[in-house]
């Protein structure tokens, strides 16, 4: 077949490549020549910000990413963490906005299937998914069709493949309605002496092709990811790729056998980028080249070119590189599995990425010039100029109202405080038997298979602080995290983070992001826990409103004892509450005031990184010794809620009898969102060793009251100030999610 | 008693199934994978739960002609039991070897969560150690459950005592607000005349495990191991 001539490379297509005049300038160097139109295309993507990191990649470089325990940090396709036994869980959150936003099915969908195909790769079999997901106010119908989708879209790809998605958070904002965010985590467990590289090894080893077939579906989604959004962002639905669960689970049953065999050199996923970055990630992690026949991809459609071959990102592929001689051994494992399968090429030792389609040339490039060679970027930071003025308020201004009973109940019915079952029971969260602890709890908690252990994972960002302060914001992240892991009886062991963020080019978003990093890298190292992989997804903003920071931070824990797991909620009437952790005047950001209605300002609740640790060390030893029945992290909508939440949110409900002694402002005691606080519950023989180890902790701890009766009661220094059914909260706080999903206008 | 777990392109519930019965009962297990022709002898074969062939098309329809299914037909005709959950119910209800169609939940989407079942037949293999009316708590997780049969056969079916499970409440009471899915007489299960084959939406294998709070799914296995 004769392929049509190539047009010319004008300066128009080159800037519809995304690529600047100086960085055309930089590949003519680089190469001596004019790169061709596949080679342009090549050049494009690789150097797009969304896989060449490019803005980031100097802020990213001072996380703290080493630890003991670490096997394999950032660079790879997922982060590696040693959890004894033999074992390791291998873990990544990683970010599908832009797609979701334009198509939210199948953007979500996929980005579901991305993720897991970066755990499985490494060969690891995914055990658990978690999603965070950003949305506009429900009130917008085109929030609640983006909310609908995007669940739907996670839903019908995760259930079908059948890894359970066991936890996350929602949260809903103005600043998202025109830039939703859909961060996917999913964590693995593989033996740690079979974890599996990138890395195309041995020159003349032949290249497998495995999956679905290549069609023209997502080219140049990485570019589509790496710009804003404006009104022609509809006409970009053709870059969304479309996703076949199906085929993916194929894909990695295949993969875990074939995984088995000593003789797989490396894989690699077929991710942003395709064929292209899978092959020049794979040559330049080897310091090596590589040959490939493009005639013999396995292709959706006649008349593809080159250029839509390497450029094309049709979902559920994957590369593989075996010892020569068994390609045919390889090819029949796949095909039992009725999965397409080639060889595509082979390894070479030139260090040059050259393809060749319809027996002629198309493409021959230095792997490290396209993969090294993009121009250095420093992007200039400024603080921004709305930060004086929101961070000079204070609650001064504010009227304290007499009781709490009507702010509770909005705030248990606002949709980022409500329950969110009914989003959680569309998602399969119990397939494959681990899920110790369902959906609802602060962390989710699996079992690792075949072991006495378990893990707890929670993902947090509250963006809110992270716009007041997005320094004080990601430390408030990582530490929220921690705390619920801790809660559930984890002990953090390592962390992952996905940045979302606007327009990099923005010199105040990049203070943000610069921001937002050393915050986060500094608690990591004050609590020692390793980042070990981790996403960056820029250019979040539509029509110049970029989103808040949202530095979205996932936190694995290890128990060593599976039975020795904790749950939020109450488990018996008669058992007395407590309070680990101090409550001071924080109502700066916090969802009281969004209830008010009040405009976001004020400081961020301060985080003091070493009474966080005293408080969660000493939760985490009253878990382990079993002397709670429960405990909970107070987060949006302070202590009140997280007591009404211990009340309902288990499987049974359970009324309170609370009495508060502070001369705290009633509102701020009520509603303020200090850190470092934890509720919890236990028998009243554990009372006295209770208040000892928060002595010897030198941590703040009281006793707040009961479990039990019907109604919850709060009372402030002997005055009542809340008083209500119990059930009647629960139903608000049951409800009120649900409500918003059956609408239909 | 000697199992054997089908392999379906999709199935995901295949290993949960394989587990309870193996380590939790130790009784000899056995994959049985969709492509093979010819079927040994077995006591019980289970349809595990998953989406066989994506679901596409319809949830089972595929399923039913891969060449292990015809061996399955002929063997659960002959009498052997076969336990087909969730898509195995869906495979066995496309397949014939039980009556009606699975249909989208009323709600329009998947559903995941632990519901109650009331015992509606205790004269089965798969319910003989159940108290007639005791009430399970087992966890569903389906788009599409919603049980129908025409008029005349649903008479059938509850003359000849085949409705074996409907969702209920957790004090027994069974009417449309304990119907998760739609199912015509809130119907999660069904056997064949002879109540070798059972189809049920449920999901017993996720219960069954003494490491569970709740562990419902065991009366199935108990049942099924008594009776062999």
């Amino acid at each position: 077949m004769n392929s049509t001539p190539e047009p010319p490379l004008t300066e128009a297509l080159i800037a519809e490549h995304g690529l600047t005049p100086a960085e055309y300038q930089r590949i003519q160097e680089l190469l001596g020549r004019d790169p061709n139109l596949t080679e342009l295309g090549i050049f494009s993507v690789m150097w797009s910000e969304h896989c060449s990191y490019k803005s980031s990649r100097p802020h990213l470089k001072t996380l703290p990413t080493e630890g003991p325990r670490v096997i394999q940090g950032p660079g790879e396709n997922a982060g590696v963490v040693d959890i004894g036994d033999g074992l390791a869980v291998v873990f990544k959150i990683e970010s599908h906005n832009h797609p979701s936003f334009i198509e939210p099915h199948q953007g979500a969908a996929t980005g579901v299937g991305g993720i897991m195909r970066d755990i499985f790769t490494m060969g690891a079999r995914p055990l658990a998914l978690l999603d965070s997901l950003r949305f506009g106010e429900l009130s917008e119908p085109h929030t609640r069709y983006l909310f609908n989708g995007v669940v739907a879209g996670i839903s019908a790809y995760g259930n079908c493949v059948g890894v359970p998605t066991v936890g996350g958070d929602i949260y809903f904002d103005a600043c998202y309605s025109g830039n939703i965010l859909v961060n996917v985590f999913c964590l693995g467990v593989a033996r740690a002496d079979k974890i599996f590289l990138g890395k195309a090894g041995g020159v003349g080893n032949p290249i497998l092709y495995v999956g679905a077939k290549t069609g023209r579906d997502g080219i140049h989604g990485a570019s589509m990811a790496s710009a804003e959004f404006d009104d022609a962002t509809e006409e970009k639905r053709p870059t969304v790729q479309v996703g076949d669960p199906f085929t993916e689970k194929l894909l990695l049953e295949a993969c875990l056998e074939i995984m088995k065999k000593d003789w797989v050199v490396g894989v690699q996923d077929m991710g942003a980028a395709g064929l292209t970055s899978a092959s020049f990630e794979m040559a330049d992690r080897a310091g090596l080249g590589i040959a490939i026949d493009l005639d013999r991809v396995p292709l959706r459609e006649d008349g593809m070119t080159a250029y839509d071959i390497m450029l094309s990102e049709s979902q559920e592929r994957m590369v593989f590189v075996v010892e020569q001689g068994r390609e045919e051994e390889a090819m029949a494992i796949f095909r039992r599995w009725d999965l397409d399968t080639a060889v595509i090429g082979q390894v070479t030792d030139d260090g040059f990425l050259r393809a060749s389609k319809d027996g002629r040339p198309a493409i021959n490039l230095p792997i490290a010039a396209v993969v090294e060679g993009a121009l250095k970027c420093e992007r200039p930071t400024r603080r921004p100029a709305y930060l004086d003025e929101v961070q000079a308020w204070t609650a001064e201004s504010l009227a304290i109202p007499d009781r709490g009973d009507a702010m509770l109940k909005e705030l248990l019915g606002s949709p980022n405080i409500a329950s969110k079952h009914s989003v959680y029971e569309q998602y399969d969260h119990m397939v494959r038997l681990n899920t110790l602890v369902l959906p609802g709890s602060d962390a989710a908690v699996i079992r690792v298979p075949g072991t006495q252990k378990a893990l707890a994972i929670s993902v947090d960002c509250n963006s809110r602080f992270c716009y007041l302060d997005p320094y004080a914001g990601a430390q408030a992240a990582v530490a929220e995290s921690c705390r619920n892991v801790v809660c559930s009886g984890g002990e953090p062991i390592g962390v992952t983070n996905c940045l979302n963020f606007g327009n990099p080019e923005n010199p105040e978003i990049m203070w943000q992001f610069e921001q937002a990093v050393r915050g986060l890298g500094d608690l990591c190292q004050i609590f020692d826990i390793p980042v070990v992989s981790g996403n960056v997804s820029l250019y979040n903003e539509t029509k110049g409103e970029a989103i808040y920071p949202t530095p979205t931070i996932a936190v694995v824990g290890l128990l060593e004892d599976l039975t020795r797991y904790c749950t939020q909620w109450f488990k018996a009437a008669g058992h007395e509450i407590g309070l680990i952790g101090a409550t001071r005047e924080d109502l700066g950001g916090s969802e009281y005031l969004k209830q008010l209605g009040e405009p976001l300002r004020g400081k961020p609740p301060a985080l003091n990184p070493e009474v966080e640790k005293r408080v969660q060390r000493m939760c985490l030893e009253l878990i382990r010794e079993g002397r709670i029945e429960s405990a909970h992290d107070c987060s949006e909508g302070g202590l009140a809620v997280a007591l009404a939440e211990s009340c309902f949110s288990g499987p049974e409900v359970f009324g309170a009898v609370i009495g508060l002694a502070s001369d705290v402002r009633q509102d701020a005691l009520l509603f303020g969102e200090s850190h470092s606080r934890i509720v919890i519950s236990f028998t009243s023989g554990q009372r006295e060793e209770i208040q000892a180890r928060a002595q010897q902790s030198a941590v703040e701890f009281a006793v707040l009251g009961k479990v039990g009766g019907s109604r919850f009661q709060v009372a402030i220094n002997h005055q009542g100030c809340i008083d209500q059914d119990i059930r009647m909260l629960a139903d608000i706080w049951k409800q009120a999610l649900t409500r918003y999903g059956k609408r239909l206008d | 008693m000697k199992c054997g777990v089908v392999v379906f392109p999709g199935s995901n519930c295949d290993h949960d199934s394989y587990h309870v019965l193996k380590h939790l009962y130790g009784q000899e297990t056995h994959w049985i994978w969709h492509k093979d022709q010819v079927l040994e002898p077995f006591d019980l074969i289970v349809l595990p739960g998953g989406f066989s062939y994506g679901d596409y098309l319809r949830p089972g329809a595929i399923a039913r002609f891969s060449p292990i299914m015809k061996s399955i037909i002929k063997y659960a005709n002959a009498g052997g039991r076969v336990l087909g959950i969730c898509n195995g119910f869906q495979i066995l209800v496309e397949s014939g070897l039980l009556p009606g169609a699975l249909r989208r939940n009323a709600s329009q989407k998947f559903i995941c969560k632990y519901v109650h079942l009331r015992v509606e037949s205790n004269q089965t293999p798969y319910t003989s150690r159940c108290e007639k009316n005791a009430v399970l708590k087992i966890p569903v997780a389906h788009a599409e459950g919603g049980y129908f049969v025409e008029p005349e056969t649903l008479k059938a079916l509850e003359d000849q005592d085949r409705i074996i499970l409907r969702y209920s409440d957790a004090a027994g009471r069974s009417d449309a607000t304990t119907n998760p899915n739609g199912s015509v007489g809130q119907i999660a299960g069904v056997a064949n005349a002879e109540k070798n084959v059972l189809g049920m939406m449920p999901h017993p294998e996720r219960c069954a495990d003494p490491l569970w709070p709740d562990r419902d799914g065991r009366y199935i296995f108990d049942s099924l191991i008594h009776s062999s």
